[in-house]
């Protein structure tokens, strides 16, 4: 395509090049906690990079590194001007440049995870950045959010519903959240978890995993 | 050629480079409280405008002459001109991380000698101008063009920021950018008296409290903005 091969500014198609898993959802719900936990699960058998788009300063990459769970350089900080949805779908040029920056230092990679900032309903990933993606809600929104549906409930490849643990103290019925979700979402997967208790996920991380597997069966020949 | 409508893209704030999380110091300035209003910000634009706005737009138009016969050597000094031109190094990082994007961006674009050629040159990141009238030769603009769309944009990503920063009527702010039109024409005007091969005579303004406001930018827990 372009005269120089080996520089960063390569095309986004997915030849020899990791998965990238998009986690996003409104502020608070557990992204954070999720990215956490699937460095915990998938950590020991994957190679992994991580950006967060934080809102202000870096809190965000900040707890993963001080969480321990992923080498602190495998995590880059994106700022996002006030606009957290503009830098996952409008215009994605940071991150861009920050996946492929952590595949240029540490890869070949498997997974590169982007946590888009807090958000609102209708904040979904680009599919120039992410190939697949996740969004999580928690019981704590109530749990009519479902039902109003919005592109990020709808047509996310996985809906996370996460603080399951809280369900009974704000008074969340999980059946109906399960029911309108399979409504709105035609077929695709719902998960429910609470993170607080199994700090592994172990549900959402099985998920990725047949994920990764099936981009790496799509995409090896190419490596 | 197609060179209005290229002006137009590269201008708009929509581009997909990045330039949405930079406020051009505006953010800075507001916080400690240089920018409480419509009039305070009319006069930073203006300010900033007739400074580091004419230094981009001459570096722009310098960078686009440069694009219709690129060669490595020569991306390398003009991006060196530009080094030299920045005093601040929290705003050459910031121009130099916005230069990479609009590269990255624009050759998916407008895929050309002179884009390759730059990347190739300046691995890491040309600067900003330097990129934008890349850009803007690769796309089929003249220099006049490139250097309007660099100083327009000098003016715009602040002014937007201080919309968000302030909840300023919008409709307010974008009377003071009409209000800018002669300031843009004259910087631009400016930035392209000067040509030909020595470089060392693009202008050169400095604005020493932008260079404070990046350096105390960087230096803030809580920032929306990258710079
Ligand atoms: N009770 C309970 N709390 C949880 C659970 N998962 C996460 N939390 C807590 O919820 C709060 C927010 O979690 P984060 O992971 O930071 O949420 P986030 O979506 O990344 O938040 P932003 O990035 O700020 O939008 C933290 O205090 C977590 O400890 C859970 O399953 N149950
Ligand atoms: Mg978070």
């Amino acid at each position: 395509m372009s005269a120089n091969h080996d520089d960063h500014h390569q095309a986004p198609d997915g030849h020899g090049r990791a998965l990238r898993l998009g986690i996003g959802g409104p502020v608070g719900s557990g992204k954070t906690a999720l990215v956490a936990a699937l460095c915990r699960s998938l950590g020991p058998s994957m190679r992994l990079g991580v950006v967060t788009n934080d809102i202000y300063t870096t809190e965000d990459a900040d707890f993963l590194r001080r969480a321990g769970v992923i080498d602190a350089d495998r995590i880059l900080a994106v700022q996002t001007g006030c606009c957290p949805h503009t830098a996952i779908r409008d215009d994605i040029a940071a991150n861009l440049d920050a996946v492929e920056t952590l595949e240029e230092r540490f890869g070949p990679l498997d997974l590169v995870i982007v946590e888009s900032g807090g958000d609102n309903l209708t904040a979904t990933f680009s599919r120039g950045l992410a190939d697949r993606q996740i969004f999580v809600l928690d019981v704590s929104g109530g749990d009519k959010v479902p039902r109003k549906g919005g592109p990020g409930v709808t047509a996310a490849d996985l809906l996370v519903v996460n603080k399951t643990d809280l369900a009974p103290m704000v008074g969340a019925d999980l059946t109906v959240m399960s029911r309108d979700a399979a409504k709105v979402r035609d077929g695709k997967p719902v998960l429910f978890t609470s993170i607080r208790e199994d700090k592994g996920a172990h549900s959402v991380a099985e998920w990725v995993v047949g994920i990764v597997d099936a981009w790496h069966h799509q995409h090896a020949h190419t490596v | 050629m197609h060179g209005d409508m290229a002006m137009l893209l590269l201008a708009d704030s929509r581009l997909p480079a990045g330039g949405h999380a930079h406020s051009g110091g505006a953010e800075e300035a507001v916080r400690v409280g240089a920018i409480t209003g419509p009039e305070d910000l009319a006069r930073f634009l203006r300010g900033r405008l007739a400074t580091a706005g004419v230094v981009t737009a001459a570096l722009a138009a310098a960078a686009c002459e440069l694009g219709a016969d690129p060669a490595q050597e020569r991306w390398r000094r003009l991006d060196a001109e530009a080094d030299a031109r920045i005093s601040s190094p929290a705003q050459r990082d910031a121009s130099r991380t916005q230069g990479r994007l609009l590269v990255r961006t624009t050759r998916r674009i407008w895929p050309s000698e002179a884009l390759d050629s730059l990347a190739a040159a300046v691995p890491d990141g040309a600067h900003h101008p330097v990129a934008l009238g890349a850009a803007a030769a690769a796309a089929g603009c003249e220099p006049r063009q490139a250097a309007l769309a660099a100083a327009y944009t000098s003016v715009t990503a602040p002014a937007t920021a201080a919309v968000r920063l302030l909840g300023l009527d919008p409709v307010l702010v974008h009377r003071l950018l009409a209000d800018l039109a002669p300031a843009l024409n004259d910087a631009a005007h400016e930035a392209c008296v000067i040509q030909a091969d020595d470089w060392s005579s693009l202008p050169a303004h400095a604005a020493p409290a932008l260079d404070l406001l990046a350096e105390q930018h960087l230096r803030t827990e809580v920032r929306l903005f990258v710079s």
